[in-house]
């Protein structure tokens, strides 16, 4: 198409804009409140913005000059090298000590929130006051991250990978108990009736009728917070609860950077290895089926 | 009144039993082999947890009555007196609340922003390199899977202590979180006004502009306050490597037993976070709700 076709086409449709505007008011109109609440909000979201940078003590110095030293550490991280055979055992040790953060942890919560996944349960308990101190109870111990309760149960049972076990088991506990009851709301009651009708007790009813439909959705819920669970249980040494993190703190505070940058290279392969597992395992379980997460 | 009910005849009925019992005990070995090999992984992982239950048992009375610790002591005779003494440091506890929240609001628009700016080149319909795309992916796989504090220990070390390191590590890890999300919802999205707009002659950017952002910005959003609402969470724990915010006091007070300071604080956390889940549902679903209409 030439140069001069175009623009006769635009200044025909240009043209005819007054009578398409005539045509259709409604269109054209400017919707002023609206517009108006959009920029305002905008500008807040924006002020707030530029302004904390200010408050928080942002400045092109202190952003030059850390940018500066990222870019030597990049340098020095390279290649990545655990430095001796045996160090690298030890990582190795340390990433198994993850993963048994990561699974028992895991394990446990699931265990202990599936009988309290009942008993919050709408549909199970028809107990309004009983649901809601329950579901407030669960919110409290999900508000509390994993570090925090990391260092509470460091307390009770001494450093190591135990606390990061039993911290990992309980802010799990709280997220788990919410899921479960979810899950059983939601399912359908027609099956529970069908074995009724059989002659079943309530504890066939249980098992035949209610356990085979939340099942899966469990175990599907339960794997992927493994996978999550995997990340967390890598910095949860950082307060002296167990695993990799707590060789990353110190080769970091060492600045032992091909150490951190051969560790941060474990942490990623070992994230992708339990990702794909878990995600084979999950569709044998449920299928394609999306999960609420 | 009696029904008979008709038997089938002998071999039928024993081929039908036979084969109900195959498939039970082919059933019976799958959960059997399932839960050897789940005990085997509990029986390793507990070797290497260093799980040790009698040291568990002998010392679990220790968490109710670290719990009791922790909680002050409130007497109905001088409640307002109590009271001020457990939070005594209220002005200077919310001050540093209020950092959090800050770190966490400049961390989510920073790396919303950087999302914003890479979805639309990890997205599979508008990229028009497949090289770009495979790179941006994996870079921003890379910032969601490498945990925000290990970036913010790095960044303590690179910028220095302060809140500085916490809003770049957030900001990083919500870059990769939500560039894969935007990028999932720009994949989905409605092509024909794609389409009409790059008729017209439009660029690439004026294409992005005006046929693809109207359809995703309000999901943008959504996906946006629900990373808020994580990334306070986050940012509450950015003081435990000495990234800013509440977290420093939080962590000093449970390593030097200011057990009533645990209690202030971590109440302050939590009636914070619940705050806000409170408050960004209600706007996710009036984001959701102006969706609909349009």
């Amino acid at each position: 198409m030439s140069a001069t076709r175009t623009q006769r086409f635009e200044a025909e449709a240009l043209a005819g804009l007054r009578g398409l505007a005539a045509r259709h008011p409604s269109i054209f109109r400017v919707n002023w409140p609206r517009r108006l609440l959009s920029v305002a909000i905008v500008a807040v979201l924006a002020g707030l913005f530029v302004s904390g940078f200010w408050a928080l003590g942002f400045s092109f110095a202190r952003i030059a000059g850390g940018l500066d030293k990222l870019v030597e550490f990049a340098g020095f991280m390279l290649p990545p090298s655990p430095g001796s055979y045996a160090t690298f055992l030890t990582y190795l040790m340390a990433l198994a000590q993850t993963l048994a953060i990561a699974f028992l942890g895991t394990l446990t919560a699931a265990i202990l929130a599936f009988p309290f996944g009942f008993l919050a349960a709408k549909n199970v308990i028809p107990n309004v006051f009983l649901h809601f101190s329950l579901r407030r109870g669960l919110d409290v111990v999900r508000g509390v991250d994993v570090l925090i309760w990391a260092l509470i149960w460091i307390n009770v049972v001494g450093l190591g990978p135990f606390a990061g076990i039993l911290a990992v088991a309980t802010s799990n506990f709280g997220e788990f108990g919410k899921l479960f009851s979810e899950a059983i709301e939601a399912m359908n009651k027609k099956a529970v009736e069908g074995v009724a009708s059989t002659g079943g007790g309530k504890l066939h009813q249980v098992r035949f009728g209610l356990l085979p439909q939340v099942f899966p959705v469990i175990v599907s819920q339960v794997l992927y917070y493994f996978e999550s669970n995997t990340r967390s249980a890598t910095i949860i040494g950082v307060v002296g609860a167990g695993g990799v993190g707590l060789h990353l703190y110190e080769q970091i505070r060492m600045l032992e950077w091909q150490h951190v940058s051969f560790l941060v290279l474990m942490i990623l392969l070992t994230v992708a290895v339990i990702d794909f597992v878990s995600g084979r395992l999950r569709f044998a379980i449920i299928g394609n089926a999306k999960i609420a997460a | 009144m009696s029904h008979v009910i008709a038997r089938l005849p002998e071999p039928r009925l024993r081929a039908l039993e036979d084969a109900y019992g195959a498939a039970v005990a082919a059933k019976r070995r799958q959960v059997l082999l399932g839960g050897l090999v789940l005990a085997a992984l509990v029986g390793l992982s507990a070797w290497a947890g260093e799980v040790d239950l009698a040291k568990f048992f002998a010392n679990l009375w220790r968490f109710p009555s670290y719990i009791g610790d922790i909680v002050p002591t409130l007497r109905l005779a001088h409640l307002g007196e109590d009271l001020a003494e457990w939070y005594w440091g209220l002005g200077y506890w919310l001050r540093l609340m209020g950092e959090t929240l800050l770190i966490a609001y400049l961390g989510t628009m920073l790396g919303g922003l950087c999302a914003i700016s890479l979805c639309f080149l990890a997205a599979a319909n508008l990229s028009r390199s497949a090289r770009v795309r495979w790179l941006v992916r994996r870079v921003l796989e890379f910032c969601r899977t490498v945990p925000e504090i290990v970036f913010a220990l790095i960044f303590v070390a690179a910028f220095g202590l302060g809140p500085v390191p916490g809003v770049l590590a957030i900001a990083i890890h919500t870059t990769g979180a939500l560039g894969k999300l935007f990028s999932e919802v720009v994949e989905n999205i409605d092509m024909k006004p794609v389409e009409g707009v790059s008729a017209t002659g439009a660029t690439w950017l004026e294409t992005v502009r005006f046929a693809v952002l109207p359809q995703v910005l309000s999901n943008f959003a959504s996906y946006g306050l629900l990373r808020f609402e994580i990334n306070v969470r986050g940012a509450a724990v950015m003081g435990f490597v000495g990234a800013g915010g509440i977290g420093q006091d939080l962590i000093e007070s449970i390593r030097k037993f200011y057990y009533s300071d645990v209690s202030a604080i971590l109440l302050i956390i939590i009636a914070t976070v619940m705050v806000i889940d409170l408050a960004t549902e209600r706007l996710r679903h009036a984001l959701i709700g102006m969706e609909r209409r349009s």
